[in-house]
């Protein structure tokens, strides 16, 4: 499903990614994890295409499509979902506007009809639920005076309504209390099925306890140094990061 | 594609309403003087009285200067190389039969239907295209109501006492340099009466269309509502592409008296200029209301998306006890657009209430100015004015400005003022497009929602063109 070969990319001018190599197939959940300022944000951002960062070499292929070469919004639409760590606040645009406006993108890119008011909402409290999102909030402007467990529970809300091939879920457990954890994670395997495929970014091994990963990649210095199974991740949690530092070093 | 590129492409959209009509046009030779002023007339033929009216605000106008106070770079403006009056050759219609078939096409282009058969739903227009009125729709229907609607020319023809009692009794000849020139020149417009009771059962609205080159156009719109009445009233504005600048002064007056309201909604896009600021209309409006009667309530409503330089300040004057006076403004600039735009409520009765809702939107390397004035007389017990101005960026060249006045010149009365000023980051955009949404449907989104709450208030036809209007209005301009 994902393919992604000797990619590197820069932020002003500086080198985060430096060569990652990866694989991803349907049904499968991945988990990279890695020390501060290792490149986990940085490579959901190029994933994604977000324009302040610049891919200098390497190739991405989604599906057999050439990702890199693609828009943003064409990503979006050919199935790639981004759950922010830091979901934006767009003042004034209600969620449900949003929303509509999203699903409507994505059916017309595959030649569908908008979607009629009545399927929509319909839809809207079905996925709702998935998160126990109240509906006050989805009367409101997107993540506006949305806390932050909120903020967190509305991207998964929103992957939720737009059902994506591949979720990339970047830290999607920091700033989460365990009960917020548990209903995110709770929402995610509920959407997980054998087509579908996940990327989680975390710093704990804690989300992994609920969203049991196929495998675990440890990133250090914009490349994947580790890969193993999801016993992996309690190492970490044990002896934390500095034991694969000194493996590397030497 | 970075934020450059993004700027760069602003309004490579093409401005819809650009095309000429291939008419016979009547237009006078250039320039200003009082025999120009009785050509006017004469070609109007209207009574002396009018003509007096004319010639005192033109008397009055030449020992006037152009105000200089506004946040705008005016450029200077030859008043003797404009032509004063141009109509489509084809006088005044009796039916629609009678209007030229180009002219009922333009109209039609522009989405306006001239035959009552295709009719807006709900909506009885009159159509003014250069100097003259060409079709009023609904006339009879609405006269069974005993409500006028007819141009400003019929009106001064066959309702003189009604036009000599209001014609200048908001805004004197003398109010202000534009006002002055209109009061000398105008050449046609809307006249409204609703009688004592009466609801008006459609929107009425006014299709203002410049034409000819090199002319100015000169409306001015008059509307009476009686005790208890109501009407909803629009105006629409377009113009063709031209290099050229081309000069618009237009006067509205409305007079209402007890527990009357009136709804003034304004959709304005006159040709904006092109992208390197070469052409457009230049936009010198004065628009007044008074609340002449207790209880009493007006409601303005505007967006501003047109316009080389808009200059307008719609006003209330809250002289009823209990009148409500409210501003809803939405105006977008972009390229080298420039509006010095707001509103004036001024508190003459006691408990009288205001609210100014100002959203600017700025692009390119435009300028957009808020001016208001919130001005509470000594006997306005307990007045209340709301205001709140937010100021929206998308281009690190364009300006946002707030130049808010208050006086109060009573103890009881409560004045708030709220301003805001936000840009659209790159982060709210790359969100969208993470979610399937495109830059330019992004855009339109957030500044939907932006304005929503003074395109709310607008008539519910005329909302979803408001919000296309943006959207086309600010194409490609983020940053």
């Amino acid at each position: 499903m994902l393919v992604i070969k000797d990619l590197h990319a820069n932020v002003n001018g500086k080198e985060i990614l430096s060569g990652i190599n990866l694989t991803v197939n349907p049904g499968e959940i991945h988990a990279i994890m890695g020390p501060n300022g290792s490149g986990k944000s940085t490579l959901s951002a190029v994933l994604a295409g977000n324009p302040v960062f610049e891919v200098t070499k390497g190739e991405v292929y989604f599906q057999g499509k050439n990702l890199l070469e693609m828009a943003p919004e064409d990503r979006a639409r050919e199935g790639v979902f981004l759950s922010f760590q830091y979901p934006v606040e767009i003042p004034g645009v209600s969620m449900v506007n949003f929303m509509r406006t999203a699903i409507n993108e994505h059916r017309k890119y595959n030649n569908l009809e908008p979607i009629s008011a009545s399927d929509f909402l319909k839809l809207m409290r079905e996925k709702k639920e998935i998160v126990e999102l109240d509906t006050k909030l989805t009367n409101r402007s997107v993540n506006e005076g949305f806390s932050g467990g909120e903020k967190k529970r509305n991207e998964i809300f929103q992957m939720a309504m737009l059902n994506p091939k591949l979720s990339i879920l970047d830290e999607t457990d920091s700033g989460l209390d365990i009960d917020a954890l548990r209903i995110v994670a709770n929402g995610v395997n509920q959407l997980k099925n054998s087509d579908n495929a996940s990327i989680v970014i975390t710093h704990y091994q804690r989300l992994l306890e609920y969203i049991v990963p196929d495998f675990v990649h440890i990133l250090y210095k914009g490349r994947i140094v580790k890969t193993a199974g999801k016993e992996l991740a309690l190492i970490l949690e044990e002896k934390g990061y500095d034991w694969i530092k000194q493996e590397i070093e030497e | 594609m970075d934020e450059k590129n993004i700027i760069e492409d602003v309004t490579s959209s093409e401005y819809k309403y650009g095309f000429t009509t291939e008419i016979e046009t009547d237009v006078i030779p250039i320039g200003l003087n009082e025999d120009v002023v009785r050509i006017i007339s004469a070609k109007k033929n209207e009574p002396d009285w009018m003509l007096d009216f004319r010639l005192k605000a033109y008397r009055y106008w030449i020992t006037q200067k152009m105000p200089s106070w506004a946040n705008l770079s005016l450029p200077e403006i030859d008043y003797q190389a404009i032509s004063y009056y141009a109509a489509p050759r084809s006088t005044m219609p009796q039916s629609i039969d009678d209007v030229d078939p180009e002219v009922i096409k333009t109209f039609d282009k522009l989405g306006i239907p001239l035959h009552e058969r295709d009719k807006l739903l709900g909506i009885a227009v009159d159509a003014v295209m250069d100097s003259v009125s060409v079709k009023t729709t609904y006339k009879e229907s609405l006269a069974e109501l005993g409500i006028i609607f007819c141009s400003f020319s019929e009106a001064v023809t066959n309702y003189p006492d009604l036009v000599k009692k209001y014609l200048g009794s908001v805004v004197p000849y003398t109010d202000n340099f534009f006002a002055a020139l209109n009061c000398a020149v105008f050449s046609d417009g809307s006249f409204v009466y609703i009688p004592k009771g009466v609801r008006c059962p459609m929107e009425l609205s006014t299709y203002f269309r410049i034409n000819a080159a090199n002319t100015g156009q000169f409306e001015r719109t008059l509307i009476v509502a009686e005790e208890d009445s109501y009407v909803s009233y629009l105006e629409g504005c377009t113009a063709p592409m031209r290099d050229e600048n081309q000069l618009h002064a237009a006067i509205v007056e409305i007079v209402i008296l007890d527990r009357a309201e009136v709804k003034y909604s304004t959709v304005q896009n006159w040709y904006p200029g092109d992208k390197n600021g070469v052409g457009g209309i230049y936009n010198f409006v004065t628009k007044r209301a008074i609340c002449k009667g207790d209880s009493a309530k007006v409601c303005w409503t505007q967006v501003e998306t047109g316009s080389a330089i808009t200059w307008k300040y719609p006003s209330c004057i809250l002289k009823g006890d209990n009148s409500i006076g409210e501003f809803y403004s939405v105006a977008v600039t972009n390229n080298y657009q420039q509006a010095d735009t707001g509103a004036k409520m001024i508190h003459l009765g006691k408990n009288t209430r205001s609210r100014i809702v100002s959203k600017g939107i700025s692009a390119g390397k435009s300028q957009n100015s808020y001016r208001g004035m919130v001005k509470v007389q000594k006997g306005a017990e307990n007045a209340r004015n709301f205001s709140q101005c937010d100021s929206l960026l998308l281009s690190d060249r364009c300006g946002a400005h707030t130049f808010p006045y208050i006086e109060v010149n009573n103890d009881t009365a409560i004045v708030e003022h709220e301003a805001t000023t936000s840009k659209i980051s790159e982060d709210q955009i790359f969100y969208c497009n993470q979610r399937g949404i495109n830059t330019e449907d992004a855009v339109g989104l957030i500044v939907n929602g932006f304005a929503k709450e003074v395109l709310n208030k607008l008539p519910m036809e005329f909302a979803v063109e408001a919000q296309k209007l943006l959207q086309i209005s600010l194409e490609g301009s983020v940053g």
